[in-house]
């Protein structure tokens, strides 16, 4: 099986460049849906008449959304918004798919985040396998690394991972202007969304903190969002940038996955040293048992960069 | 090979001394008499330790056989000495604290984080561009001894905790 037969649920800036991008890789969508609807063709469904579809009458089919769950699939690519808590309705739909013994490529964080024993358990139960590589980082490896060192060989990972927030905290720095001042601009730039909250108050980079401390854990030790202590850069005035910056130091939203826990704070580091990555970019440091630092940097968030994570993990999983 | 016997060590000394003339020359008196080299002096005046004196920090060189005789003839000669060993304040910390700085009393902050006797402040740089009633910032430099950061890190979150401010530490790991 080189070219997987994709169920892609959520249509969203992800779901659709999962869509527009499959075909490239050598994979054909036989399912979408979105919350409301859904289009199912076992042949391959026609993609850009889907794509016009829902850009024009915001669904994608006349089908009910669960048709796309009981259509014929080798991979169920969950791209539906994160919840939190419950982490519904993604949480069933991997189950569903891993009950039917079908492969799950996760892009929503919220069943790996705060249900991800009972993901495992479901995956034990199942002949399907789980990937995520998409719920941390974007298009930048970092599940994929972790599992090519072995968890056992990462003591600690650290970094930015919410492009959002550290580009306020670089445009602050560079400009010497205060928060709301360039939080409205990123929404004018469509880096920020309407309702910044998730990514200003840190609960997005957390819950990536938390998916990789689940994944460095390996199984003894479980953490969910409440686990995590989470301070977001709201609070931060321009004259704290500019004392840093004297010093030559900046502030960071910097996530630390440790085996004492996870936390997400804004954190002084050099101004020219690795975590210091300006703009949208994202970077991870992974701390190796023999191996020293590592660093991975790139972008961490934007339609076809997250897909690019969600097809390299359909592509290994069609191996 | 070293000789440990007689290989000179640098050794702090914290005394704390009675805001009187000649306090000061009379403290230091016993520790060239034992046979101490004086490297450095910290006089901070200005501060006052909890009973009220000044504190004195003291950077002596010699040998390790020497020093216990030193600190003897300091006791001796009724100084009151804080503390005494081989640990130097040679770590550096740097924290951002971000609140209402100056309406929480900010010289009482800074006595707090003084009393706290794994650090000691080395500079300070305030930023309150809009008076007192608004949010703003400080840049505080701290010296701590040796593996303390943690400590001196955990005390400066309660002090601050209790006045509403926020800490904004340094990521020490990483920052090497």
């Amino acid at each position: 099986m080189s070219g997987a037969r994709l169920a892609v649920l959520g249509v969203g800036a992800v779901g659709r460049s999962v869509i527009e991008l499959a075909e490239e890789y050598g994979h054909t969508v036989t399912a979408v849906a979105d919350s409301s609807s859904a289009v199912v063709d076992a042949g391959g469904v026609d993609t850009p008449a889907v794509l016009d579809r829902k850009r024009e009458t915001g669904t994608v089919g006349e089908s009910d959304p669960d048709a796309a769950l009981a259509a014929d699939y080798d991979v169920l690519v969950e791209a539906t918004p994160t919840t939190l808590g419950d982490a519904e309705p993604g949480f069933s739909h991997v189950v569903s798919a891993l009950d039917r013994d079908k492969h799950v490529v996760l892009a929503n964080k919220g069943p790996v985040a705060e249900r991800y024993s009972e993901l495992r358990a479901a995956e034990a139960a199942s002949e399907g396998r789980i990937r995520f590589e998409a719920t941390v980082g974007g298009a930048i490896p970092i599940c994929s690394t972790i599992e090519d060192f072995g968890a056992t060989h990462i003591t600690a990972a650290r970094g930015v991972l919410n492009g959002t927030a550290n580009f306020i905290l670089s445009r602050m720095a560079a400009e010497g202007l205060d928060y709301e001042h360039v939080l409205a601009e990123a929404q004018d730039l469509g880096v920020a969304e309407a309702d910044p909250t998730f990514d200003v108050e840190g609960i997005d980079a957390a819950l990536k903190f938390v998916i990789l401390s689940n994944v460095l854990a390996d199984g003894n030790q479980e953490f969910t969002l409440a686990d995590a202590t989470v301070e977001g850069i709201t609070d931060i005035p321009g004259t704290a940038l500019e004392l840093a910056a004297e010093d030559g130091r900046t502030i960071r939203l910097i996530g630390e996955s440790t085996p004492e826990g996870v936390s997400v704070a804004p954190r002084l580091v050099p101004d020219d040293g690795p975590l210091s990555v300006t703009g949208t970019l994202n970077i991870v440091q992974l701390e190796t048992t023999h191996a020293g630092r590592l660093n991975i940097s790139g972008r961490g968030a934007g339609g076809p960069e997250t897909a690019t994570a969600v097809l390299s993990d359909v592509s290994r999983l069609a191996e | 090979m070293t000789d440990t016997q007689s290989e000179a060590q640098t050794h702090t000394i914290r005394l704390e001394l009675v805001d009187e003339p000649g306090e000061l020359l009379r403290a230091l008196e016993p520790i060239s008499a034992a046979g101490g080299n004086l490297l450095s002096i910290y006089h901070e005046r200005g501060n006052l330790t909890p009973r009220g004196h000044i504190p004195v920090e003291v950077d002596v060189s010699c040998a390790p056989h020497r020093f216990e005789t030193i600190v003897g003839s300091l006791r001796d000669a009724g100084v009151n000495v804080i503390q005494a060993g081989s640990e130097r304040y040679d770590e550096e910390l740097v924290v951002l604290l971000i609140g209402h700085l100056v309406d929480t009393d900010l010289s009482d902050t800074l006595r707090q984080i003084e009393s706290c006797s794994d650090a000691s402040l080395t500079d300070l740089s305030l930023s309150a561009p809009r008076g007192r009633d608004e949010t703003s910032s400080a840049r505080l430099r701290l010296k701590t001894r040796s593996g303390t950061n943690g400590d001196a890190l955990s005390k400066l979150r309660e002090i601050a905790d209790e006045k509403g401010l926020h800490v904004i530490e340094p990521l020490t790991e990483a920052s090497q």
